[in-house]
């Protein structure tokens, strides 16, 4: 008797508090990074033109190196936001930073460039989007970090200030190189 | 006056036209496989809406790259799968039954099923 009335009490109480929990956790989550699926699987396929002189490159330029591929435009907000930061760490030679140019005006991208300075050791112009698509983009600015093999190893979402760089994005780097 | 509401109306009607029908299907069954994908399928921007409904350039692309698979005869499953392997399950509004979401289709029954049950053995008790 004694025992049904502690579950009577206690088992309202314990799902109160399951379902508080629960909502707590929600609100500390961030519903506009979605998880990509492309992690740990190799690069996509592309062939896309070189912004600054035409020449066609492809995922094999990812072969040998670690690298950062950014994803930005020249309309895009966020991406100026976090150039100085990108222009910051491209000092660091354990790396190299593609960028992605989407769905950009060239003269527009370019010009840009001048404006925010330009950390990219070549950037790729996808204008139609669908290489983007095989990425998987949904939003710029996204950035993923790619190992020597052409292998997607992390993903990160929205504008990369010196405290992303620092807190996240460097040790995933470091592990790699 | 006629006329002129007369004139005004089919304006109204040919830019109603020239909105819906973007996309040219060779049959009636690929326009409703169409309509069914894009209304399944979320929009990764606005993320409360699907593709078919949303503005956002990224569901405009995706409504294309839609258009496209069909029409060059992938099946449904194989446009879905396209699209969850780039953006994830995130993308369906329906989602998959795996392990990883067993819960999220059992839980209510089981919930409702411990609900009911309780409340029988109360009545049954009660009396």
């Amino acid at each position: 008797m004694r025992l049904f009335k502690l579950i009577r009490v206690g088992l309202p109480m314990m799902i109160f508090l399951g379902v508080m929990l629960l909502l707590w956790r929600g609100l500390t989550l961030h519903p506009a990074q979605i998880p990509s699926p492309l992690i740990n699987k190799p690069a996509p396929q592309y062939r896309l033109p070189n912004l600054l002189n035409k020449k066609m490159m492809t995922e094999r330029d990812l072969i040998g190196h670690v690298t950062l591929l950014n994803v930005w435009a020249s309309w895009c907000e966020a991406c100026a936001e976090e150039q100085s930061t990108l222009v910051a760490i491209s000092q660091n030679k354990n790396f190299q930073i593609i960028g992605l140019d989407y769905k950009d005006n060239l003269a527009d991208a370019k010009k840009w460039l001048q404006q925010y300075g330009n950390p990219y050791e070549v950037i790729a112009v996808d204008q139609t989007g669908n290489s983007a698509i095989d990425w998987g983009v949904y939003g710029t600015p996204e950035t993923f970090v790619i190992d020597k093999k052409g292998i997607i190893r992390y993903k990160y979402i929205g504008p990369i200030s010196m405290e992303v760089w620092e807190d996240t994005l460097r040790p995933v780097i470091e592990k790699l190189s | 006056m006629r006329i002129i509401l007369f004139l005004f109306t089919m304006v109204f009607f040919l830019s109603c036209y020239a909105a819906e029908d973007i996309y040219h299907f060779s049959s009636t069954e690929d326009q409703t496989r169409f309509a069914m994908l894009t209304s399944e399928l979320r929009c990764l921007v606005c993320q409360n809406q699907n593709i078919a409904e949303s503005n956002a350039p990224l569901a405009g692309d995706l409504r294309q790259q839609i258009f496209q698979q069909i029409q060059t005869g992938h099946s449904n499953q194989e446009i879905v799968d396209f699209l969850v392997d780039r953006y994830g399950n995130f993308i369906l509004y329906r989602p998959p039954f795996n392990a990883g979401t067993i819960g999220l289709w059992f839980l209510p029954f089981i919930l409702l099923f411990s609900g009911i049950s309780y409340l029988v053995y109360y009545i049954r008790k009660k009396r």
